[in-house]
């Protein structure tokens, strides 16, 4: 694999404006400091219990992510070319989920199989005709982006379902402040403070009609056991509103309600942490029991606004993603602003043989994987696992996608001989109300920590970084 | 709020009183254990401590002999007790994962760190010796003290609190009253008392088990006297941990409840009436209807207070 595109020293080793400073200071800075800084960051980050838990790992229910202080730098210019693009995106994704769910002008179109919307078990038809409150799916979105060069932006993937990780932008910002006030001193940081006020007018500006003049809205979290319930409590407690369990809510004439000390209070908008699956036992899957019965026919009523809806699991699907660039220019008849990853749709034969013939090259995704769990990575695989892949894509190749190895950009960091560069992706969160869309200047940063690894994922050793944008 | 929050924290409340009052109970028998056998009589005192702490029956589910090590054992770090020391911290960190948004981070700092430290003292299936024993003591004891000086440092005054101060205080009342409960043929009145030095460490290992040793001499000015332990622990209205102080405070915390949400219902008036018959009662007649049967009426007025403030608010 090629030399990897490094955010700090560029292809040819060239210092790249935006890390000028922290370059110098790095220099000041004696090795030890930043390790002891380190060791104080992770004892900050127990004690707050910014914590997330591992499935099938019961040794350790309660990790941490480990934390690289060495921040991560995105210039002005390009962070205004991200923003762009990432409005962009989200737009497209907002109108393709309005249109597969009412008038389809874009299968009509021909630009995506059917099958691959009506045979994919994201696609809910419960959503059929049904009208959300200003057309907005997608209220919450996480688009990971790559880097393989100077240039570009490249979108790995979309997340429009229930994105987590925007409590690691914050506290990191926050334990970064503590540990390296100089540092900041010495360059520009845009804010990410305003994310919970951000979240919460997107989140009031969708209450249902039938709602009260103040909306009451709610977080609903799966609850302790979920892998992302510290970043639950801390939205919830950001943003001052409840943070409920499906056994605290009620259904009751199509209205949604929350069991208080003071009986029952009626709740507006539901930002779910839920998979759509585990929402209404009656709708969904019966064995469910972190939902609610009946939530779904109050949804239906329009009486309760999710965010974000139900079904927009068939705009993030890895099959779908492929088709992206397309659905842009589809809806709004422009240029994609960020690149799509080349993708091998295993589905179509010309593209599964090229996949099997080359997969020692390619990673391979299953199309409703997540966590980077499924995931083959063909240059790091042994042949004992690509032969074992190999007759999974041949048993069942419409549940794959395959992607060129990516040689995903490198930032300095923290290893036990010293700093070195680790690949890193970033995740920025693009939230939409009713009358605009933000994108809080920053996001998170995850470090692949193991040496050469590509696998960002915290469930699979990866770490993050604070991600700093700088203002002109 | 909602119910599940607010049982939360009560139930939170209750687990870190209910550890520190554990700590307290060991502290105390352990002082009176290691006296010289004529200062004690034949009481078992290990035994006494197993039923302070209500779990009498289910240790010999467990162990033959009530004995130090395997009371401290049971009571302190016991998996098999629901409601050890450990088992306790545990729940009490679980508790306030569960209601993070509702408790101040100084409450969740403490509660947190020190189920951090004592991951170390579990992993290692207890502690090696007294020394140990006494440190993890008195680090149990100085959580609840920081984390009921955190609350009452920080938290808001509304009903988050005063569901945590019915926590605290319900916990509180029932400890106070097993001890009486556990120890009352020791505790009589004036003119049937001929009690000699055996008594007299009885009477200290009960005041230090509800930190009211120095207290007393305060309050009274005197040697200690059963009659006047009773009364401090039962009436005695500025004493912390006395059944008649409880009960203020859980009048008191019941009525802002009621205030708040425009509503008064069974549990003020249980509550209520409790608190007037402490208010109204004198040692001479409790003594005369018998000290063991108004305890036993008190332990079950108060866990009916329990029940009711349970369904009141609570489900």
């Amino acid at each position: 694999m090629a030399v990897a595109f490094d955010e700090m020293n560029g292809l040819g080793g060239d210092l790249r404006s935006a890390y000028q400073e922290l370059s110098r200071w790095l220099k000041e800075t004696p090795p030890d400091a930043l390790e002891y800084r380190r060791q104080e960051a992770e004892l900050l980050f127990r004690r707050i219990g910014i914590t997330f838990a591992v499935y099938g790992d019961s040794e350790a229910q309660e990790r941490l992510i480990p934390f690289d202080v060495i921040p991560r730098i995105i210039s002005a210019k390009e962070w205004t070319l991200l923003e762009k693009g990432l409005k962009q995106r989200v737009l497209a994704l907002n109108m393709f989920l309005k249109d597969i769910y009412h008038g389809r002008d874009i299968l009509r179109a021909n630009i995506i199989p059917e099958d691959l919307i009506f045979q994919n078990p994201v696609f809910r038809p419960e959503m059929n005709g049904q009208d959300v409150p200003h057309d907005i799916y997608v209220h919450i979105a996480g688009i990971d982006i790559i880097r393989t060069d100077p240039d570009n932006f490249i979108v790995l993937e979309d997340n429009a379902r229930t994105p987590s990780g925007v409590s690691y932008m914050l506290e990191n910002r926050e334990i970064m402040m503590r540990l390296f006030p100089d540092l900041f001193a010495r360059h520009r940081v845009a804010p990410v403070e305003r994310y919970p006020d951000e979240l919460l007018s997107a989140l009031r500006s969708v209450a249902p009609h039938s709602a009260a003049a103040e909306p009451t809205v709610a977080l609903m979290t799966p609850g302790i056991y979920n892998s992302a319930y510290y970043e639950h409590s801390f939205l919830a407690d950001k943003l001052g509103i409840e943070l409920v369990e499906g056994r605290d809510l009620i259904v009751k004439n199509d209205e949604v309600f929350m069991r208080t000390t003071e009986g029952l209070k009626r709740v507006d908008v539901i930002y779910r942490r839920v998979d759509d699956d585990f929402l209404d036992p009656l709708t969904f899957r019966p064995d469910s029991a972190l939902g609610v019965p009946g939530l779904m026919s109050a949804y239906a009523a329009g009486n309760v606004t999710l965010a974000n809806a139900v079904g927009t699991g068939i705009a993030d699907d890895k099959a779908i993603y492929s088709y992206m660039p397309d659905i842009v220019k589809f809806y709004l008849s422009e240029e994609p602003i960020l690149k799509n990853v080349q993708t091998f749709r295993c589905r179509e034969p010309q593209d599964l043989s090229y996949v099997l013939d080359n997969l020692a090259d390619l990673v391979v995704k299953e199309v409703h994987g997540s966590g980077g769990y499924g995931m083959l990575i063909g240059p790091a695989a042994t042949k004992a696992t690509i032969e074992a892949f190999r007759d999974k894509l041949k048993r069942e190749p419409e549940g794959f996608i395959a992607q060129p190895t990516l040689a995903l950009s490198t930032c300095p960091t923290c290893t036990a001989k010293g700093l070195a560069p680790r690949h890193v992706d970033l995740r920025p969160f693009v939230l939409t109300g009713s009358t605009h869309t933000t994108i809080v200047p920053g996001g998170l940063t995850r470090v692949a920590l193991k040496e050469g690894s590509l696998v960002v994922n915290s469930s699979q050793g990866g770490g993050t970084k604070d991600t700093w944008i700088l203002s002109e | 709020m909602l119910s599940r929050t607010a049982e939360n924290l009560f139930w939170l409340a209750r687990y870190v009183e209910r550890a520190e009052y554990l700590a307290r109970t060991i502290d105390a028998t352990l002082r009176v254990t290691a006296l010289p056998a004529a200062y004690i009589g034949k009481t078992n005192e290990w035994d006494s401590a197993l039923l302070t702490a209500g779990v009498g029956a289910a240790f010999y589910e467990h162990y033959e002999e009530a004995n130090e090590r395997n009371v401290v054992e049971y009571l302190s770090f016991s998996d098999a007790n629901s409601s050890s020391i450990k088992n306790c911290i545990e729940a009490a960190r679980l508790n306030s994962r569960s209601v993070r948004t509702a408790l101040t981070s100084e409450m969740w700092d403490t509660i947190n760190s020190s189920w951090i430290e004592l991951q170390a003292v579990w992993t290692k299936g207890g502690t090696g010796n007294r020394e140990e024993l006494a440190k993890f003591l008195r680090f149990v004891q100085e959580t609840s003290l920081r984390f009921d000086g955190s609350a009452y440092r920080t938290m808001l005054r509304n009903d988050a609190y005063w569901f945590s101060r019915l926590g605290v205080h319900l916990e509180r009342a029932d400890n106070t009253a097993r001890i009486l409960d556990v120890k009352y043929h020791v505790l009589l009145p004036e003119e049937e008392h001929v009690g000699g030095p055996l008594d007299y460490y009885q009477w200290t290992s009960i005041l230090r088990s509800v930190s009211a040793l120095t207290a007393y001499h305060w309050v009274y000015r005197e040697t200690l006297k059963p009659w006047l332990i009773a009364d401090l622990l039962i009436l005695n209205d500025t004493l912390p941990r006395s059944l008649a102080s409880c009960y203020s405070n859980l009048v008191r915390n019941l009525d802002q409840i009621g205030v708040a949400y425009g509503r008064q219902g069974a549990a003020q008036r249980h509550a209520r009436g409790i608190r007037n018959r402490l208010e109204h009662s004198h040692m001479d007649d409790i003594f005369q209807h018998g000290v063991h049967e108004f305890i036993q009426e008190f332990l079950a007025d108060n866990s009916r207070l329990g029940e009711i403030v349970t369904k009141q608010y609570l489900v």
